[in-house]
């Protein structure tokens, strides 16, 4: 076990550390053992002594409890006015945390660290606004007495006997740098004598007792002893921190089994202090059996295990119908090394039945894990205001009515049967209630049920009747079995329908799951995934919902979805963004702004907090662990989907940018090149009739003016494209339809294109009887026009081009068709694209001519298509609906 | 037709970009024209009012006034003829510019010979010629008089409309005519937006006068504007 070498582990943890403590401020506590020690006072000369060295210091909450002394070390250091509240009509001041957090000091003097805030304050307790300050990498200088401390609660308990209530998490001084104030316990009673120290009104009476001297001396003890530790693990981490291979420990691992038991606590806190010794991670185990819990067992199971959360504890919920088997199972997957349960107490017949008692089996199966069976006292019960009788309870009533009425109807039975049959076999009807009756009543109704039947039969039908007495031994025999089994069999069957139960709820919570993720898969876009969630939560909680989604402009803003069921008023909504801003569930039921109406769990997936859902339920009743977990465990995944919906839609964006990226390049290389071709023939033509003039030939001349008004007309033809699509584009292109003649747009066209089709013979096919269409005739004009000069470029000199007209189905079907080499497969599905260019065209087009003919067409509410003969080259098709016929004019005779 | 040219008749150019000024200039000036030149669209019609000119080529883009708002002013106190010439070709514009009193369009970029033909219809439309009562045009004779319609030397029938509607157009030869203009002529002014009677029409007189009516030579389609009636010259 010598390992000099560093934990690589170990040192990640310790560079980790380093890191987050550079950006977090660094908290100090004035640890001492009991009011009155002079905290406060240590406080601030230490801040005095910051502020003197430069810093900004601030007091955000000092108490000085109108002492003299403390008033004047106050005195020029600037403090943060309270916030005050009001509480049932009482006024009362608290640090204003956003203030502070407003002022960003260096440093802030918060005192009196396991204060409780007044309700409706954004964290109920103080040392979570300090956690938030800390967080906002502001230092805090605080005061603490050793009583609050988690771990030290049950042992200042016990040492003076009054109850501690205000306390806070270990965890919270794992960073914290202590100092600690120490006052011998007679000069301390000295100055209480001298009414030195503060002591409220309603304590007065517990005074007396807490600052005997003997209690000092405990807790003296005590405070010296937290402060060593915490002394020692500085130590230790400067040690890590600086490969120092000393005391490396050998890597031990605890684990603790919670229960619902009141035990279950002292047992966390137990463990924590083991594991604080041993400088070991600790984990919490809880075992969910196929039993239900009653309401009071769940939420003392729920406290319990956020007990264990709160002082560090990696906190396990695990399943089985054997606790053995389940903490042995987590144990062995989290490679823990020693084991702590409770020591039972008292003897179970039923451990007997099971193989030996609980601890028994734990130590024999356990193998190599070490087993702490450690006596834990009672907590007593919590003064939860019971605001009405649970649910289970109300079943049990009902559960015992149906026993007691089955058991007087099959009483009434047997009176009849016991006329044809023995008492014996009437027990055995006695008997088979009590079973069905363990089927569908709980485990009280059926053994009570059980014992009223026996001594029923034994009552009623066993002679001498009417008496509990049983004359012979057979009877006695007969009698005892028949209790036994009653008792079994009853506690067998329910028991049975318990694990039922159970199954059946962990199904459900399945199911839900599922349907929920399935119905999220088939979510076609964010809008519908968005309306998805709020459907499928809302109907698993049945609770008002709302969706808050940040804005884009990245400040932290949030905006509800339009369709949210429940429109969150101004304060929840800054509850829901300080969720959003913290990445952590904050509202009823959580640790901050416990007040508020409603639940606000952010969506969080990897670094993002995508957006909060906000949820308020209907009833006042906290929400069972249960509840919870499927709450959770559905945020999870609906911030995993909605990341990567958020991603593919990202995705798809970039792309969409590549692709205009793309476009916009296709469009100045094409536009560039067919913009100086003809410009370089122009310039050319035009320079070698000058440099000849009129001494040049009469055919060169010719052939450079007809070059020279080639090359305008291509440039003009450009322009016109352009500018058709950048009206296209700008939505600008409106069809005027009117009337006109079919005949008359294509013979029109024709002439506009003769120049260009001059080498090739065009046939045109009329249908005989064409009606008036109702189009653009200009539009139409130039997508035939396009389509004509497309059908000159692409197909080879001399080749017939046909243009034709026919009505079918209600449709003018103008088609233009070639007899060149045709599309090829993949040029087919694109060839209307914006600057689409087939791999084998000749030179010459901008890839812009067939994309207007399909927006010019499509404006008029036409369709286009291009498709390859059957006896080879390119068929375009432009398809226009018939409207009704215009009204007949009356034909005068010539 | 010679008249034009026995006195030189005065072309006033109202037209911003030097280039086309300077290049119209040559060109019109060989064609025996005199030229007068506006930048803007004040200056072109003090220069109207001055100089008197027989014929005006207005562009319609230009820096001060739009040239619709020059033709209205024109139309206010002068019936000169006036011939569009801009590089506006969407057949909106070309309407607007035919009903605020243009007689006729040509969209840059033009062909000087098609700019000179459109130049002589103006003219000659704007001289108070001896009224005109036979109309020929190669193969076909119009005897307004008469209200007789020959090809080739063989009676034409035509329906009382059809009549009224090659008379409209052979009226006004050689300009495009828009479809208002002519629905509002032949079939009155409640009928300006019945397109269809006009293509209906339009098609039965090239059926009865063209010799290949699905390449009609004679009655022209300006697409989306109008008609024009071919001038033999």
């Amino acid at each position: 076990m010598d390992d000099v070498r560093p934990n690589p582990d170990t040192l990640l943890e310790a560079l980790q550390q380093q890191n987050s403590k550079a950006a977090r401020g660094r908290l100090k506590v004035f640890f001492g053992l009991a009011p009155g020690v002079g905290k406060t006072y240590a406080m601030l000369e230490a801040a005095r002594r910051e502020l003197a060295a430069g810093r900004d210091v601030v007091i955000g909450y000092v108490e000085t409890h109108g002492r003299k002394e403390t008033v004047a070390l106050t005195a020029g250091l600037p403090a943060i006015p309270r916030r005050r509240a009001e509480y049932r009509g009482v006024p009362f001041t608290e640090m204003d945390l956003d203030a502070v957090l407003g002022r960003r000091p260096q440093l802030a003097l918060v005192d009196e660290l396991a204060h409780t805030n007044v309700p409706g304050s954004r964290h109920p307790k103080r040392y979570q606004d300090v956690l938030e300050l800390l967080a906002a990498g502001v230092d805090v200088f605080t005061t603490l007495n050793v009583q609050h401390l988690e771990s030290c609660a049950e042992a200042v308990h016990q040492i003076t006997g009054v109850p501690i209530r205000e306390t806070l998490p270990d965890s919270v001084l794992d960073d914290a740098e202590f100092e600690l104030v120490d006052l011998p316990p007679e000069e301390l009673r000295a100055r209480l004598l001298a009414g030195k120290v503060y002591v409220p009104d309603s304590a007065r009476a517990a005074q007396d007792h807490f600052f005997r001297a003997g209690n000092l001396a405990a807790l003296r003890e005590l405070a010296l002893r937290v402060a060593a530790e915490h002394v020692g693990q500085d130590v230790l981490a400067y040690r890590q921190a600086h490969h120092i291979a000393d005391p490396w420990k050998s890597g031990q691992r605890l684990l603790v089994a919670v229960s619902p038991s009141p035990t279950s606590a002292a047992l966390v806190r137990w463990t924590r202090r083991l594991a604080g010794e041993l400088q070991a991670p600790w984990m919490a185990v809880y075992v969910e059996l196929p039993r239900p819990l009653s309401a009071e067992e769940q939420s003392r199971l729920a406290r319990h295990l956020a007990l264990a959360r709160e002082l560090g504890a990696q906190v396990i919920p695990t399943t089985d119908d054997d606790v053995v088997r389940g903490l042995l199972r987590i144990a062995r997957e989290q490679n823990a090394t020693q084991l702590v349960v409770g020591k039972p107490v008292g003897w179970r017949a039923l451990d007997l039945l099971r193989g030996g008692s609980l601890l028994n089996r734990l130590i024999r199966e356990s193998g190599l894990i070490d087993v702490h069976a450690v006596r834990a006292e009672a907590e007593p019960s919590a003064p939860l205001p019971r605001t009405k009788l649970p649910p289970l309870a109300r079943a049990d009533t009902r559960g015992y009515a149906i026993a007691l009425g089955v058991v007087a109807s099959i009483t009434g039975l047997n009176a009849v049967l016991q006329h044809w049959l023995g008492y014996q076999s009437l027990a055995l009807v006695y008997l088979l209630s009590v079973v069905v009756l363990g089927m569908f009543a709980g485990r009280g109704p059926t053994l009570a049920a059980a014992t009223l039947t026996a001594l029923l039969w034994n009552f009623l039908f066993v002679s001498p009747q009417f008496t509990f007495w049983i004359s012979g031994s057979t009877d006695l025999m007969l009698f005892c079995t028949y209790f036994v089994v009653a008792l079994a069999m009853g506690h067998l069957a329910a028991r049975l329908r318990a694990q039922q139960g159970a199954e059946r709820s962990r199904e459900q919570r399945a199911t839900t799951l599922y349907l929920l993720t399935r119905e999220l898969a088939q979510a076609s876009d964010f809008a519908d995934l968005l309306a998805i969630v709020l459907r499928e939560v809302g109907k698993a909680t049945q609770a008002k919902l709302a969706l808050l989604l940040p804005d884009d402009t990245g400040a932290g803003t949030l905006t509800p979805y339009f369709a949210s069921t429940w429109s969150l008023p101004e304060k929840e909504q800054s509850v829901a963004a300080w969720a959003l801003r913290h990445r952590q569930p904050a509202g009823r039921g959580t640790d901050t702004l416990p007040s508020s109406e409603g639940l606000h769990l952010p969506l969080v997936a990897g670094e993002h907090a995508l957006g909060v859902i906000s949820l308020r339920f209907r009833d006042a009743t906290p929400q069972t662990p249960d509840q919870r977990d499927l709450l959770d465990a559905f945020v999870r995944q609906i911030a995993l989907v909605v990341d990567r919906q958020r991603l593919r839609e990202a995705e798809q964006q970039s792309k969409l940018v590549a692709e205009s990226e793309r476009l916009s390049k296709t469009l100045l290389n094409s536009i560039s090149h067919e913009m100086r071709t003809p410009i370089a023939a122009i310039t050319s033509a035009a320079s070698s009739l000058g440099d000849r003039g009129s001494a040049a030939p009469r055919e060169l001349q010719q052939a450079m003016v007809g070059e020279i008004q080639e090359a305008a007309g291509r440039l003009n033809r450009l322009v016109g494209n352009l500018l058709n699509m950048t009206r296209l584009e700008a939505g600008h292109v409106q069809a005027r339809l009117d009337w006109c003649d079919v005949a008359d747009l294509i013979q029109v066209t024709l002439k506009e294109t003769a120049k260009e089709l001059a080498q090739h013979p065009v046939t045109v096919e009329l249908a005989p009887g064409l009606p008036l269409v109702r189009m653009d005739f200009v539009l139409m004009q130039q997508a035939l026009g396009n389509l004509l000069l497309n059908a000159a470029l692409h197909a080879p000199e001399g080749t017939q081009v046909r243009v034709g007209a026919v009505v079918e189905d209600r449709t003018l079907k103008l088609s233009v068709a070639d007899t060149g080499p045709g599309l090829s497969a993949d040029a087919l599905p694109r060839i209307f694209d914006k600057f689409y260019r087939a791999a084998s065209a000749p030179t010459g087009g901008t890839g812009l001519g067939l994309s207007i003919v399909k927006g010019f067409v499509e404006a008029q509410g036409g369709r286009v298509s291009a498709e390859n003969q059957a006896g080879g080259g390119a068929l375009f098709t432009l398809r226009l609906p018939l409207s009704e016929p215009p009204p007949v004019l009356a034909e005068e005779s010539p | 037709m010679s008249d034009a040219t026995v006195h030189a008749a005065t072309v006033l150019v109202i037209d911003d970009e030097t280039q086309i000024r300077r290049l119209l200039r040559v060109c019109l000036e060989a064609n025996g024209y005199r030229v007068e030149e506006a930048a803007t669209g004040q200056d072109g019609i003090a220069q109207a009012a001055q100089r008197h000119p027989d014929v005006v080529i207005l562009d319609l883009g230009l820096p001060d006034l739009d040239g619709v708002a020059v033709l209205d002013r024109l139309r206010e106190w002068s019936r000169v003829p006036v011939v569009v010439l801009s590089v506006r070709d969407r057949e909106e514009d070309k309407i607007a510019a035919l009903d605020h009193g243009a007689d006729d369009y040509v969209t840059k970029p033009f062909r000087t010979g098609e700019l000179l033909a459109r130049l002589r219809v103006a003219l000659r439309h704007a001289q108070p010629a001896p009224e005109m009562t036979v109309f020929r045009n190669d193969e076909l004779e119009v005897d307004l008089a008469a209200r007789v319609v020959r090809l080739k030397g063989r009676e034409v029938k035509l329906t009382a409309t059809e009549y009224s509607l090659l008379r409209l157009l052979v009226q006004h030869a050689g300009k495009v005519l828009t479809h208002r203009q002519i629905l509002r002529e032949v079939w009155g002014p409640n009928a300006v937006a019945q397109t269809h009677y006009l293509r209906v029409y339009i098609a039965h007189l090239r059926e009865k006068l063209e010799t290949e009516p699905a390449r009609p030579q004679l009655i022209l389609t300006e697409p989306g504007v109008g008609y024009r009636l071919l001038e033999m010259e």
